[in-house]
């Protein structure tokens, strides 16, 4: 099968990618741009793990054919962070314990990043609406959405001036007493 | 060393967490060599045939095709367990599932690949085929595999008897008994099997492979290719999601490597979500009958328990599944006298093995199910009448478990405490239900699955001038966190942060021998070990510090990277000058750690299995609605209490914790691998449903600390144990809520809704007659 050059760009650069009709954006992503963070744990759009934000909205780079993506912006895992080590979604799921083999974590780091732009303080049902469509196996989902609200909160905080938490330890009374008020709520 | 934890007991991010939320851990699919040709499979679409003939010639032909091979390429039959070798790379002589390989094809691209597949030519002679465990036990036409004894199909007999059951039947006021079955359930892990060989230019052989049990892979590559093991190399990626899964030496990781031997060239293969649930290793299916005789005043007199799994066409741990199906029935509670009697059956389906929670969780439901009967009959409280049956701390079972730290009653007192289950039960309206389970699970095999005297598990520490501690370990880290349990376990000691500890347990060159991520042994075992070692740099350090100051070297104590005399506290030697002067004359400091088992058990046949050397407990309390227009089943709030000896770090535990209420709830309520005529219905996660965010409950975890006198810092497992307690409390708390009881799983709405019809029709209409006096 011939071969057509896409452009893509992904997290402010430009790809030139040679890629087959059938290619989907989650290959061109892996093999064309070297991209790895992105996965593909379905190729079938029933898992969520190769989502990717394009104009700012997730997208199951699986379903979406390469070349459908020229001159789209994309973001993907890797360009989260920018000048910062860390971007605050992906600082709080590791602090949070919301990824454990990881597989499944750029997915729901994407999802929730465009969750977060859209509503800043969104609630524990909201930000379970927003994960409906990436599934994890690992973690029963809890510590997820714990991260996504903790890194809303950091967030915020960082918007108002103030200096979020940086490592993880400090704030667990602070995500347990929410996790309880959020189930009381319930 | 002082008591008073440093490291130990704090919420820390796992170490390897970091890479993973940027997306620059390397999983088995992101490993990129050059050169590299794209592998696909050749898999029978028969169930049962013979190969008559493979002609492979038609797709030699294709351009870019560029190397092939089949069971001609490699004779030698594999399996994890010794007693069952009864795999091979690629099929020899027959085809035992719809999915067994047959031929393996490395091609320029993936889509030449499947051309070259399309184009094999295979005849079959078909064979009669076998999928109903009932007809394995009888002697059959064509056995799937030749040794079998009696002509029959049924690969394991497991027959035990402790004291007699016949006369505790007698003797028992109560003998509920029930007749349960379950249909399999697969591991559903994120990242499809994907794997890497590379040829060496020096001849060696790597694979990279996202493996829980690298040191199996390196046996059975060992013996697939006919090579020495020196000459083998396995590398684990980042495992994306293991549960059991992924415990296997497994075929295609075979097949790979004989490609790139073939051709010279590194050859890759990553699986479609359809051929992850085709190499299964899933929960077996089976029938699990229990009776349990208990007096007036609510002891249990004795267990009777019968079990027949389906094991598919290949053996995996499946003996050792045999025997966890029933001897874990001992457990948490005192059972005086116990018979158990289990079978395994080869059919022609894709192979069963161990999935988390391991042989233990179909029985335990079974049991706790028909203890909740009893209960009932009794007029007892179900959780007062467990409470009253529990295995004491430092006991034994009656086949001769060692029991050591036991936490069970605090485990059921806090799940009655803060469920408020006094108040609940006997109180809920019709279609609101309550209901307990209890579980209890081996914290690491004691007895190794090839039985020699090595170390189960052995952690090399280095240290030279940046400070750094290097751990080498082949302990496989699965995103459960072993590798952050030797972190954690060297900063302990060393009195150092976590950014000191740098683990590398990806590469069996440089890694020492660990047996991998399986029967919960991780962080006892490897945890064991890498304290140990840290012991060792401690001491000397400790005799630099000695050197350094005149002070006895015992008497300093390690914190924020400063050795501290603990008599005078005046005297303080920073790590660094403490490093150096040890590193003065002699170099980098190195330093080993092991752990083994202390040996245990009884004499009699079987008295191995299922022994280790510190067992987990826990208890789940469960509230289920019921939608009785519908019949759907939902768990709006689960209570969880595990006993883990001691929380390393309770941020992880939850975390395991919580992923064994998803899966356990996922076994009760929806997940079921469907077969039709040998062919899986349901190969992929939109028919094979696991629970979303929203089907997921509040979950109250209760971190129980029996602080065990052998675990490191105290420790026990809590990766497999908390999912064994779920099912049944959700079994028990849906007969609470309407009378009826699932004896097979899952708990599917059409059977809730034919209960409920046959209720709403009948005299007492939806009321709760099966409550006695108040309960």
């Amino acid at each position: 099968m011939p071969k057509t050059l896409v452009t893509l760009h992904v997290n402010g650069a430009t790809y030139e990618v040679a890629v087959k009709p059938q290619d989907t954006l989650a290959l061109a992503l892996r093999d064309g741009c070297g991209l790895t963070g992105t996965k593909i744990g379905c190729d079938m759009g029933t898992c969520g793990c190769c989502t990717v934000l394009v104009e700012g909205r997730p997208v199951l780079s699986c379903l979406t054919l390469a070349l459908e993506a020229e001159d789209w912006q994309i973001e993907t895992i890797e360009g989260l962070s920018g000048a910062e080590r860390l971007h605050p979604v992906q600082e709080a799921f590791a602090t949070c314990g919301g990824s454990q083999c990881g597989y499944c974590t750029p997915g729901f780091v994407m999802t929730s990043v465009a969750l977060l732009r859209d509503n800043a303080a969104p609630s524990r049902d909201e930000i379970k609406a927003a994960i409906a469509g990436n599934l994890c196996r690992c973690t029963g989902y809890a510590k997820i959405v714990d991260a996504v609200e903790k890194a809303g909160s950091d967030m915020r905080s960082a918007d108002a001036g103030a200096t979020p938490p940086t490592t993880g330890e400090k704030d667990d009374a602070g995500i347990q007493g929410r996790r309880q008020t959020a189930a009381a709520g319930r | 060393m002082t008591q008073g934890f440093k490291v130990v007991g704090r919420r820390l991010p796992l170490v390897d967490s970091w890479k993973k939320v940027t997306g620059a851990a390397v999983y088995g699919d992101d490993v990129r060599f050059p050169n590299t040709l794209i592998c696909r499979l050749l898999r029978s679409t028969l169930p049962h045939a013979r190969i008559l003939r493979i002609d492979t010639s038609a797709a030699e032909a294709i351009p870019g095709v560029r190397a092939i091979v089949t069971g001609a390429d490699a004779s030698a039959r594999f399996g994890v367990l010794p007693i069952s070798q009864d795999e091979e790379a690629l099929a020899i002589e027959k085809v035992r599932y719809v999915g067994d390989i047959v031929a393996a094809v490395a091609a320029d691209d993936e889509e030449t690949a499947r051309q070259g597949v399309a184009a094999i030519e295979v005849v079959y002679e078909r064979l009669p085929d076998y999928f109903d465990i009932d007809e394995g036990l009888d002697p059959v036409e064509e056995p799937i595999h030749a040794w079998t004894r009696d002509g029959s199909n049924c690969q394991k007999r497991v027959d035990q008897h402790f004291g007699d059951v016949d006369a505790a039947l007698d003797a028992g006021k109560v003998k509920p008994q029930g007749h349960f079955s379950f249909i399999g359930v697969g591991h559903a892990f994120t990242e499809p099997h994907s794997v890497t060989a590379v040829p060496e230019p020096d001849g060696r052989m790597t694979l990279y492979t996202p493996t829980q049990v690298p040191h199996y892979v390196h046996r059975a590559l060992a013996k697939v290719l006919e090579m020495p093991m020196h000459r083998i190399k396995v590398f684990r990626t980042a495992v994306g999601g293991g549960f059991g899964g992924k415990s296997d030496p497994f075929p295609h990781e075979m097949a790979v490597c004989l490609l790139a031997r073939k051709i010279q060239r590194p050859i890759r293969l990553t699986f479609d979500r359809e051929e992850i649930f085709l190499t299964n290793r899933g929960r077996h299916p089976g029938i699990v009958d229990v009776q349990i005789p208990v007096s007036e005043d609510g002891k249990i007199l004795a267990m009777d328990v019968n079990a027949v799994i389906d094991g598919g066409a290949f053996g995996s741990f499946g003996v050792v599944t045999t025997y966890y199906n029933g001897i874990f029935s001992q457990g948490p509670y005192k059972v005086p006298e116990f018979r158990y009697s289990g079978r395994r059956v080869y059919t022609n389906k894709a192979p069963c093995g161990a999935m988390r929670g391991h042989g233990a969780v179909n029985a335990r439901y079974a049991i706790e199910s028909v203890l909740d009967m009893a209960a009932e009959e009794l007029n007892l409280d179900p959780i007062e009448m467990r409470l009253d049956n529990v295995l004491e701390p430092y006991s034994k079972t009656t086949n001769e478990f060692r029991i050591t730290s036991n936490g069970i009653v605090e485990c059921l007192e806090r799940c009655r405490d803060e469920s408020e289950w006094p108040s609940k039960k006997g109180n809920l309206p019709f279609g609101k239900g309550i209901g307990v389970g209890c579980g209890f699970f081996i914290s690491g095999s004691a007895l190794p699955i090839h039985q020699t005297r090595t170390p189960q598990s052995t952690v090399h520490l280095q240290i030279d001038v940046d400070g750094g501690v290097t751990a080498h370990s082949m302990g496989a880290e699965i995103g459960q966190g072993s590798d952050t349990v030797i972190a954690i376990a060297v900063a302990e000691v060393l009195g150092l942060t976590m950014d000191f500890i740098r683990v590398r347990s990806d590469d069996s060159d440089t890694a020492p021998l660990d047996l991998g991520a399986y029967s919960s042994r991780g962080c006892f075992m490897i945890g064991n070990a890498a304290r140990e070692a840290a012991l060792v740099i401690r001491k000397k350090l400790s005799r630099a510090a000695e050197r350094l100051s005149g002070h006895p070297a015992d008497d300093f104590d390690f914190e924020d990277a400063k050795l501290i005399a603990l008599s005078d506290p005046s005297i303080v030697i920073s790590y660094f000058e403490a490093l150096t002067e040890a590193l003065a004359d002699n170099g980098a400091l190195i330093a080993k750690g092991w752990y083994q088992s202390p040996r245990m058990g009884g004499s009699f046949k079987g008295a191995g299995a299922g022994l280790a050397p510190a067992y987990s407990f826990n208890a789940s309390v469960a509230e289920v609605d019921v939608d009785l227009e519908t019949g759907l089943v939902t768990c709006p709030r689960i209570w969880l209490a595990h006993d883990c000896g001691r929380a390393l770090n309770p941020l992880a535990v939850e975390g395991q914790i919580e992923g064994c209420i998803h899966m356990g709830l996922g076994q009760a309520l929806m997940e079921e691998m469907r077969y039709s005529k040998g062919r899986i219905s349901n190969p992929h996660l939109l028919d094979y449903k696991i629970l979303g965010p929203f089907e997921t409950p509040e979950m109250h975890v209760l971190i129980v600390e029996s602080e065990d006198k052998e675990g490191p810092f105290g420790a026990k497992e809590s990766g497999e144990g908390p999912l064994l307690p779920v099912l049944p409390a959700i079994g028990n708390a849906l007969y609470n809520a309407i009378g009826y009881r699932a004896y097979d799983l899952p708990i599917r709405p059409e059977k809730v809704f034919a209960h409920l019809e046959k209720m709403r029709k009948s005299e007492t209409g939806f009321s709760k007659t099966w409550e006695t006096n108040g309960r």
